[in-house]
């Protein structure tokens, strides 16, 4: 089964629902050992996505995630405004001006998201960053797609490994961003970009099911 | 949360139209919250802007004006601004010798800085260089951290490279000045009390009565180790020591001594502490060749101080002495 552009859009539609509804818990993550901001300002940032895609619909993914990606970069701020847009920016390249994806064509987007985040942030596995929750996800869509798994059942083994992901980044000690200037002192928290990028997967799960 | 706000979600905007009706020699453009000086751009001279997460005033919008910055960026409360706002503000200050952006090393500024410095170029066509400030000695300089935090060096880098901008240096010796005085410039910073996020409405982190953190940055978050309150002579001396083990600052020409408070200290507070600073130097051998005293580069209502010593030289003290008129420093003009 592919995904249809309506289908697409309700994926970021639904991402930030979640967005909206964790706001407190994903400032109070970041509160802990960041700067309490992560909540406040992707909330801003997807509140204005979903009133730009409100405004004017898109005639085609590339479309839709470039503008996605372009509103990110120019209201969240902070490092997650380049890091979120970067991934959606890069998401809207590997996709092309279509109305619909098959599973592969979407994990091929996906990777190439994750790509564009490492290119930014130059996080690597367990530095303890959303690279840590969203590096999994991509790798067990690609497992299941291989697999022949439709792309919903597909996208529910992204999300478990999402939180799986999310859930060791606990015990890591931070390598990147604020996080980082706590050294030892970071072990013990869940970190607040590998939280919020399992409630982007989980959201494709139950968009594209 | 007890502030003098409206709605925490308008405290940025709210104080940007302030600043307005209060220095009308200042141009605010409300949309893109920049902060120009009135008569951007100076034709024939280099433009200098910066910009940062709002909550750390006088800097950046206090420091605009003739002999310091050309504009600033506002970002929400401890959150970088966007690329699309230092897009904007590099045209708006480009006088036809290119702009240098200085950057804080903060994650998000740098990210932000960087975009926009890739978008300026394809956009504008302006020549952009940037620079970006890391003088925080509490953080650990390695792989394993984001490097250190740039803080009061950037007060110091505005003014004297503001200086070096005016005298109509290119835009590469105006970048080389900025790394001058960067690579010259430690800082230790200690906090008192956390500080509250109008849009998180809570203490970023608790700090009981008699505790106090020791090696903090500039956005509430915790330092390099919590200790029990100690007297300020005691507490100069934490802050001193790892400034001076980091860098030789005997020369003959001495320092620039910043004693910075963090917003909630008073300055009488300051100058205490400023006077201890000066007996650890003077036992070090460290000469004072000028000093700077007072709130200027804060953390909303936090209470504390940080010292920045800069490494100075003759041609950085003519700079530091040349005229300066912006909201936030004031003198020669």
């Amino acid at each position: 089964m592919s995904a249809t552009l309506g289908r697409l859009e309700e994926w970021v539609r639904r991402f930030a629902v979640a967005v909206h509804s964790h706001r407190d818990e994903l400032t109070r993550l970041d509160a802990a050992i960041g700067d309490a901001d992560h909540g406040s300002n992707l909330d801003r940032g997807m509140t204005a996505v979903v009133a730009a895609l409100d405004a004017e619909p898109q005639p085609g993914a590339a479309a839709l995630f470039k503008k996605v990606g372009m509103t990110l970069v120019s209201t969240v701020g902070g490092a997650s405004g380049p890091l979120y847009g970067t991934f959606f920016l890069r998401v809207a390249t590997a996709s092309g001006e279509v109305t619909e994806l098959d599973g592969p064509a979407f994990a091929k987007a996906l990777r190439a998201g994750l790509e564009g985040i490492v290119a930014r942030g130059k996080a690597e596995a367990g530095d303890k960053t959303m690279f840590d929750a969203l590096a999994p996800a991509v790798d067990a869509l690609d497992a299941a797609l291989a697999d022949g798994d439709p792309l919903g059942e597909s996208l529910r083994a992204a999300t478990a490994a999402a939180e799986a992901g999310r859930d060791a980044t606990i015990p890591l000690v931070a390598r990147k961003g604020r996080a980082s200037y706590l050294g030892e002192r970071s072990v013990g928290h869940q970190d607040p970009g590998a939280t919020s990028v399992t409630l982007l997967v989980a959201a494709a799960a139950d968009a594209l099911a | 949360m007890k502030k003098l706000i409206n709605d925490p979600a308008d405290v940025v905007a709210e104080a940007l139209r302030g600043m307005d009706a209060a220095h009308p020699e200042l141009r605010v453009d409300h949309t893109n919250r920049i902060v120009y000086r009135g008569d951007a751009p100076v034709r024939g001279k280099v433009g200098l802007i910066s910009g940062g997460g709002s909550g750390h005033e006088p800097m950046h919008g206090g420091f605009v004006g003739p002999g310091m910055l050309d504009a600033a960026c506002a970002g929400e409360v401890f959150t970088s601004p966007v690329p699309d706002q230092m897009v904007e503000a590099t045209r708006g200050v480009d006088g036809g010798a290119g702009v240098l952006h200085i950057v804080k090393n903060y994650t998000g500024d740098v990210m932000n800085f960087e975009m926009a410095a890739e978008l300026a170029g394809a956009e504008t066509g302006v020549e952009v260089l940037s620079v970006v400030t890391d003088d925080d000695v509490a953080v650990q300089d390695s792989l394993y951290t984001a490097g250190r935090r740039g803080v009061g060096v950037t007060v110091l880098l505005e003014k004297i490279v503001g200086a070096g901008a005016d005298e109509g240096r290119d835009l590469a010796a105006v970048a080389a000045l900025a790394r001058k005085v960067n690579g010259n410039g430690r800082s230790m910073g200690m906090a008192l009390t956390s500080c509250t996020v109008p849009a998180a409405g809570q203490p970023t982190f608790d700090l009981p009565d008699d505790q106090m953190e020791i090696g903090i940055g500039i956005h509430g978050e915790p330092g390099r180790r919590r200790v029990p309150v100690a007297p300020a002579r005691e507490i100069a001396a934490m802050l001193v020591e790892p400034v001076l083990h980091d860098l030789d600052f005997t020369g003959p020409d001495g320092v620039i001594c910043f004693v910075n408070g963090m917003g909630g200290t008073p300055l009488l507070e300051l100058y205490l502490m400023y006077a201890e600073v000066a007996a650890l130097l003077e036992k070090a051998n460290v000469r004072i060749a000028r000093s700077l005293v007072g709130p200027y580069i804060t953390s909303l209502e936090m209470a504390g101080c940080s010292v920045t010593l800069l490494k100075a030289d003759d041609e950085l003290v003519r700079l530091w002495d040349a005229p300066v008129t912006t909201p936030g420093l004031r003198w020669g003009a």
